[in-house]
C-alpha cells in the first residue's frame, strides 16, 4: 500500500502538470484569436481571387490553348497531394484526423492504380503519413521556423508545386486541409488546386456587365499567366491560415480536456489521502487506547 | 446625369484596406496608367509595382502596390494586391535606412536564392522611394 508520502508526490506532481495544461490553453487561445482574425482578413481577398478567375474562366471556356494550370494537363496519371497539418502536437485528434483522411485518400488513389506524390506541410502529419508511404513522400515543409503564417511562406510552397508542375511531374494537384469551423470543429477538407477549372465555385458565374464586353489588358491568355500562379499562392495561403487556426482551436480544446482532468485527478487523490491519513490516525489511537487499558 | 459614386476595395492576401466609395482612381496598369472614374467600361488588366491614387472629393490619398491585378465593371473596381502600404503612414527616413541595410545585405548574400529575394527587395524599396518623393 502506497505511503502517505507517495500520495503527496503524486498530487504535486499532477498539479504542475495541471499548471502546465491550463499554460498552454491560455497559450492556444490568445494565438486561435490572433490565428481567426488573419482568417477571417484573408477571406475578401480569395473571394475575390476565385470570383475573378472564375470569370476569366467562363471566357476562356472551350477555347484552345488555355493555359494547362486552369484545364489540366488532360491526363490524371500521377496526384501530388499536398496535406497540411501541424508541427507539434498536443492538439487532440487534429493531426491523426488529417492523416487519417490523407490515408483514405491515398489509398483510394493507389487502388485506381494512379501514382501518388505527396507533400506534406507541418511535419506531424508526414510522421504518421510516412510510416506506411514513405516511398511517395516527396518533402516536408517545417511551419516551425515561420512566427506568423504570411503571404511569402504560401508563395513559396505555390513556387515550388509551380515548379513540379512544369517539370511535367504530376497531372493533378490536391490540397488536403483543415477547415476551420469552429473552435471544437475542424473539418478534414480536398481541395483540387490543379486544374483550377475542377475547384471554382459553381456560383462564380459571369458579373453583369450591363451588356458590355471585359476588355483584357493585356489579353486573357497573358493575364491568366500571372492570376493562376497567384490564385495557386492564396488558395494555399488560405488553406495554412485555416490550418493553423484549427491547430489552435484543436489544442485549446484538448488542453482544456486535460486541465480539467486534472483537476478531477488531484480531487481524488486528494480524497484518498485524506482517508489514509485519517485511518492512520485512528489506528494510532486505537493502539494507544489498547496499551492504556492493558496497564 | 446622376452624381455616380465609383464602388473601390482594395485587398491584398492579408486584409482588406480599402473599402468604400470615391471619385475616382488612378491605376498604374501593366500597359500604362489609366483612370478608373463610375460607369467604366469592364477591364481586367494587371498592374505593375507604383503608386494608386484614391480621390475623393478635394483629398487625394496615395496607396502603393507592390503588383497585383485590377478587375473593373460597371459596378466598381477591385485591386487585387500582392501587396500594398499607404504612402502617407511612410517615414521616408525609415525606408532610406532599410535601402541602405537590403543594399549591405546584398553585398554580402551567400546564396543566388538569397540575392535574388534581396534584388527583389531593393527594387521594391527603390520604386517605393521614388513614389514618396513626388
Amino acid at each position: 500500500m502506497a505511503s502517505l508520502k507517495e500520495f503527496r508526490d503524486r498530487i504535486d506532481s499532477v498539479k504542475s502538470i495541471q499548471k502546465i495544461t491550463k499554460a498552454m490553453q491560455m497559450v492556444a487561445a490568445a494565438k486561435l484569436r490572433r490565428a481567426q482574425e488573419a482568417v477571417e482578413a484573408a477571406r475578401p481577398y480569395a473571394a475575390r481571387m476565385s470570383a475573378v478567375v472564375g470569370n476569366l474562366s467562363v471566357a476562356m471556356d472551350g477555347r484552345p490553348g488555355a493555359p494547362e494550370l486552369l484545364v489540366g494537363t488532360g491526363k490524371s496519371d500521377t496526384h501530388l497531394l499536398v496535406v497540411a497539418s501541424a508541427d507539434r502536437g498536443l492538439c487532440g485528434g487534429f493531426n491523426s484526423q488529417i492523416a487519417r483522411h490523407a490515408r483514405v485518400e491515398i489509398s483510394r488513389l493507389l487502388g485506381e492504380g494512379k501514382t501518388v506524390k505527396i507533400l506534406c506541410v507541418g511535419g506531424k502529419a508526414a510522421d504518421q503519413l510516412g510510416r506506411i508511404h514513405s516511398d511517395n513522400m516527396l518533402d516536408v515543409i517545417s511551419l516551425r521556423e515561420h512566427k506568423n503564417i504570411d503571404s511569402t511562406v504560401a508563395a513559396d510552397i505555390s513556387t515550388k508545386i509551380l515548379t513540379m508542375f512544369e517539370a511535367g511531374e504530376f497531372d493533378i494537384c490536391t490540397l488536403i486541409f483543415s477547415r476551420f469551423k469552429s473552435v471544437i470543429s475542424q473539418v478534414p477538407t480536398t481541395q483540387i488546386l490543379i486544374p483550377a477549372m475542377q475547384s471554382l465555385d459553381e456560383a462564380a458565374s459571369a458579373p453583369d456587365l450591363g451588356g458590355a464586353a471585359y476588355d483584357y489588358e493585356p489579353d486573357e491568355e497573358g493575364i491568366l499567366k500571372v492570376l493562376l500562379p497567384r490564385n495557386l499562392a492564396t488558395q494555399i495561403f488560405q488553406a495554412l491560415l485555416e490550418n493553423v487556426a484549427g491547430e489552435m482551436g484543436a489544442k485549446m480544446s484538448a488542453m482544456d480536456n486535460s486541465t480539467r482532468n486534472a483537476g478531477e485527478m488531484i480531487e481524488k487523490l486528494s480524497l484518498q489521502y485524506n482517508r489514509k491519513r485519517q485511518s492512520m490516525i485512528t489506528t494510532e489511537l486505537i493502539e494507544i487506547i489498547a496499551g492504556a487499558e492493558a496497564v | 446625369m446622376m452624381t455616380a459614386r465609383l464602388q473601390f476595395s482594395l485587398v491584398s492576401p492579408e486584409r482588406e484596406l480599402f473599402s468604400g466609395e470615391v471619385d475616382g482612381v488612378d491605376v498604374p496598369g501593366e500597359e500604362g496608367d489609366f483612370g478608373v472614374l463610375p460607369n467604366h467600361a469592364p477591364v481586367m488588366t494587371t498592374i505593375r509595382m507604383g503608386a494608386i491614387s484614391i480621390k475623393d472629393g478635394a483629398e487625394t490619398r496615395r496607396m502603393f502596390l507592390r503588383g497585383g491585378f485590377a478587375d473593373v465593371t460597371p459596378a466598381g473596381l477591385i485591386i487585387l494586391a500582392e501587396a500594398a502600404v499607404d504612402l502617407a503612414t511612410l517615414d521616408a527616413a525609415k525606408v532610406a535606412k532599410d535601402l541602405r541595410n537590403t543594399e549591405e545585405d546584398l553585398a554580402d548574400a551567400k546564396s543566388d536564392d538569397a540575392r535574388r529575394k534581396l534584388q527583389d527587395r531593393l527594387g521594391y524599396l527603390q520604386a517605393l522611394q521614388n513614389a514618396m518623393m513626388n
